[in-house]
């Protein structure tokens, strides 16, 4: 394993032959470790009010003095002996690189919850600092905390911070600088309990990266990776500990694990005698109030109406989707750029050809930069600033337990809504996602629905755009959708074998979103996104120009003919279909041209809307799903849907002629 | 006396449809013993039944005979899932069976056992006993499963029972430790309570395996 090798030198992605001392940032869920990471790096990485928003490890440097040191930011976790896959990961990183100094980040209001891992921590050896965050929130709360008794009862530097504020920042970055020893506390459990570890611990003879004591505690908690660890380091030292580690889980059958939690607790009560001062009575905040209001089924669901209906209608749709690329598209690019750019290209481009490539009917700038900017690119800015205001909010847990009920149905729980509502803005973004998601099985059925039946929100606003001429297309189009995203959703709960896991959630505070942060996270995706489709948009143009002037694209459509015309869609559709390849929002407004040159039905319009929407996910979506789920399902899952959205086009056109519907 | 089997069979269905769906008989196809059984003889000797128009109605006696055995079933429904474990078809069957042998008083000690359950697990009430009763006047608090608090309810974190050590650490990140106070703020469409200054959502099937002394 390549887990425990010493350390390398110069670390990769760093400066040569340097070798910075590292420093790990480690802690719950939604603690501010992100928060902290970016204050000392001076990087970005994305902050929410969601826990586990980190899934993977963020690295940087940070200056301090005359010193730089490398920080890592990890995923969440909940104690040393990990459950869930980004708690591995956040655990990986303290068994194999040995950072120098690990900041324990956790928040105020629960310091006796989550002191239980920095006791851990030191269990372990490992060279640690507590950063009591959060200290603003648990003051208006009326909680007090003397920062300087915790400190000197842990025998470890002890900050309290709030570093959304940038409180204590300055402390942390000293603290991290002067830090100079191993020294702190000794903790015992009770006389039966380190007999036991003992008679394992005594056994270990290898050098390991944390204390003989605390491994043989994850041992006898039967963590796997650890034995296997063990086994390789003990050579034939191994069976012995293996028998006496499974004679002390037999004994402790019953309750070892709660009984480790009870002795710690009671350490921790100790460790806190004196140190937290508890208000009289429990202020009720405006937030409080209102995340009341957003769990209860009666105000909830109301208030979940509103909220899509100004965030995702209104503001997304009708003023991303309308005022925003009429503006941009029809009045800066048809109007003032187009021309002057075609104009410029014929005077200083003398071949037809290459002219054709930039400013020609598929050109880069006419049609890949036009779509890029003027169509997709609004409206996915307003559905990133819709969807950084309400993950801030802290809006998103509530939504969760709200649909938990509906959501096992379908067999995922309440914690897929991150990635199906991310779905609704950049399908690829919530495919990478879905890795959050507890079993495989969860995360197959949701990369399923977001590949099949959840438009990205450049799609959604087109067709949105598309179809609302035309009243009951777009009905149409949403009960097939929804109806699809049902069916779909419980067939593969019944086909997929495994069992629904259960669902747990912490529900962080309702916040007001800081405007900066909004603005910062909502510029970080929409920089991702466009870096992702920029690219994609110029190669789709490029291909089309080469397609066009080797007559392969005539070819091309007219072998789609028959199919498209199987499902009553006039040829020229095929070219909307064949964009559609590169991504489905390319594809979508490409019928939106189509429309308004008046070429369809409202029925051909709706039977090609509801095709290419369930049609192949984008390039850039196939590829992260090959990515997270490996090429054979990512093959299947492509195929799947590929015949599906072309049997759904044939279902609803035949449906659509025998009733009369949109006539 | 002890019924046979199929007697109190008998007796349980007639009891649902007339106390619980408001029915004034059951027609004998729809009891779910044959009609030929001697079981019905045997009820309708002890005055618990009548057998007219090939439909079976309630003497006076027989309601609460049919009471007790519906709650005899619950009951080992309870046990089942509770205690043993053993959820699903197979709960269910094993209840089925095990329900006979719960009369003479065994049924009271495995109310008292469980805490003087007030619904099966498929949500059905189960009939009140003497002990039940008796317990309320006592004013006995017992020990309960999360799911059977109410909304504000406070109490203090008795147990988890649950064999799933994953689970068990899942529950002890979130601070569900025996000891602490844990005050349940809603239970529909999840439960959320709240330990120390956090707040928790969990799923109907975590909570019944978190118990709360009142």
């Amino acid at each position: 394993m390549s887990w425990f090798n010493t350390r390398r030198s110069g670390e990769k992605g760093l400066e040569k032959g340097v070798v910075h001392r590292k420093v790990a940032l480690v802690g719950n869920p939604n603690v501010g470790k992100s928060v902290l990471f970016n204050a000392l790096t001076g990087a970005y990485v994305t902050v929410s009010n969601y826990p586990g928003t980190s899934v993977e490890v963020s690295r940087g440097t940070a200056r301090l003095g005359d010193e730089t040191f490398e920080i890592c930011d990890t995923p969440g976790m909940y104690a040393l002996l990990p459950i869930t896959e980004e708690e591995r990961v956040a655990r990986e990183i303290l068994l194999t690189e040995a950072p120098e100094l690990v900041i324990h980040v956790l928040d105020a209001r629960n310091l006796e919850r989550m002191l239980a891992m920095t006791l851990q921590l030191i269990e372990a050896e490992l060279p640690v600092i507590l950063v009591v965050n959060i200290m603003d929130e648990a003051e208006r709360m009326g909680l007090g905390i003397d920062i300087e008794l915790l400190g000197e009862r842990l025998g470890i530097p002890v900050i309290g911070a709030a570093t959304a504020r940038k409180r204590g920042v300055p402390e942390i970055r000293e603290a991290i600088r002067s830090y100079d020893g191993r020294r702190h506390a000794v903790f015992g459990y009770g006389r039966r309990m380190e007999q036991d570890i003992a008679s394992v611990a005594e056994k270990l003879k290898g050098s390991y990266r944390l204390s003989h004591k605390a491994l043989a505690l994850l041992l006898l908690q039967r963590d796997e990776e650890v034995a296997a660890l063990v086994r390789e380091r003990e050579g034939a030292g191994y069976p012995a500990i293996e028998a006496v580690v499974k004679e002390k889980i037999f004994q402790r059958r019953e309750s070892f694990h709660l009984d480790l939690s009870l002795e710690r607790k009671a350490i921790v009560l100790g460790l806190l005698e004196g140190v937290i001062t508890l208000p009289d009575k429990r202020k009720e905040t405006f937030g409080s109030r209102l995340s009341r209001l957003t769990v209860r089924p009666l105000t909830g669901v109301p208030i979940l109406f509103v909220v899509l209906y100004f965030g995702l209608y209104q503001f997304v749709g009708i003023f991303g989707a309308g005022t925003l690329v009429d503006l941009i598209e029809k009045k800066l690019f048809e109007e003032l750029l187009n021309p002057w750019i075609i104009d410029l290209s014929q005077r200083v481009i003398p071949w037809e050809v290459i002219r054709e490539l930039f400013v020609g009917e598929y050109g880069i700038i006419t049609l890949g930069f036009r779509y890029a900017v003027g169509i997709i690119l609004p409206i996915v800015a307003t559905f990133f600033i819709f969807f950084s205001l309400l993950e801030d909010s802290g809006y998103f847990p509530r939504l969760a337990l709200l649909v938990d009920r509906l959501f096992k149905k379908i067999g995922l729980t309440g914690r897929a809504v991150i990635p199906i509502v991310l779905g609704f803005g950049c399908d690829t973004m919530a495919t990478m996602v879905t890795r959050t998601l507890e079993t495989v099985r969860e995360r197959i059925i949701a990369t399923l629905l977001l590949a099949l039946a959840i438009p990205c929100s450049a799609q959604l606003g087109v067709i949105l755009a598309l179809l609302s001429k035309t009243p009951g297309a777009l009905l149409v189009w949403s009960l097939c959708l929804l109806l699809i995203f049902i069916l779909i959703g419980f067939l593969a709960a019944k086909v997929i074998p495994g069992e629904t896991p259960l669902f747990y959630m912490e529900l962080p505070p309702m916040r007001l979103p800081q405007f900066r942060n909004v603005l910062t996270k909502t510029y970080t995706r929409m920089q991702w996104y466009f870096m992702e489709i920029l690219p994609l948009f110029i190669l789709a143009s490029v291909l089309l120009w080469l397609g066009k002037i080797t007559h392969f694209f005539e070819k091309l459509i007219s072998w789609m003919t028959p199919v498209m015309g199987s499902i009553g869609l006039p040829k020229e559709t095929a070219v909307a279909f064949i964009f559609g390849f590169f991504r489905r929002d390319y594809g979508a407004a490409g019928l939106y041209d189509l429309q308004s040159k008046g070429l369809m039905s409202p029925r051909q319009l709706t039977v090609a809307a509801v095709t290419l929407t369930l049609f192949v996910p984008c390039i850039a979506q196939f590829l992260i799903m090959k990515k997270e789920r490996g090429a054979a399902v990512a093959m299947a899952i492509g195929l799947f849907v590929s015949l599906f959205a072309y049997g759904s086009g044939w279902l609803l056109n035949e449906f659509l002629l025998a009733t009369g519907i949109l006539a | 006396m002890k019924l046979s089997e199929k007697a109190e069979e008998i007796l349980e269905a007639l009891w649902i449809a007339v106390e619980e769906k408001g029915r004034g008989y059951l027609e004998l196809d729809r009891v779910g013993v044959e009609p030929d059984d001697p079981a019905y003889a045997e009820l309708a000797a002890l005055a618990f039944i009548e057998v007219k128009n090939g439909s079976v109605y309630f003497r006076q006696e027989g309601k609460a005979e049919g009471r007790q055995t519906v709650r005899r079933h619950r009951l080992a429904e309870r046990l089942m899932m509770d205690v043993l474990n053993i959820r699903g078809e197979d709960g269910d069957r094993k209840a089925c069976q095990f329900e006979h042998l719960l009369n003479e008083g065994v049924d009271t000690k495995i109310c008292t056992m469980l805490n003087h359950p007030s619904t099966c697990p498929h949500g059905k009430q189960i009939p009140r006993g003497e002990c039940c009763i008796e317990a309320e006047r006592q004013g006995d608090i017992g020990v309960v499963p999360l799911t059977e608090l109410k909304s504000n309810q406070e109490g203090e974190i008795a147990y988890i029972q649950t064999g799933d050590s994953k689970k068990m650490q899942k529950l002890m990140a979130m601070g569900v430790l025996p000891g602490n106070r844990i005050l349940l703020m809603q239970s529909f469409p999840t439960y959320i309570f709240r330990v120390g200054f956090s707040e928790f959502a969990i799923d109907t099937q975590m909570a019944r395996e978190i118990f709360v002394r009142r």
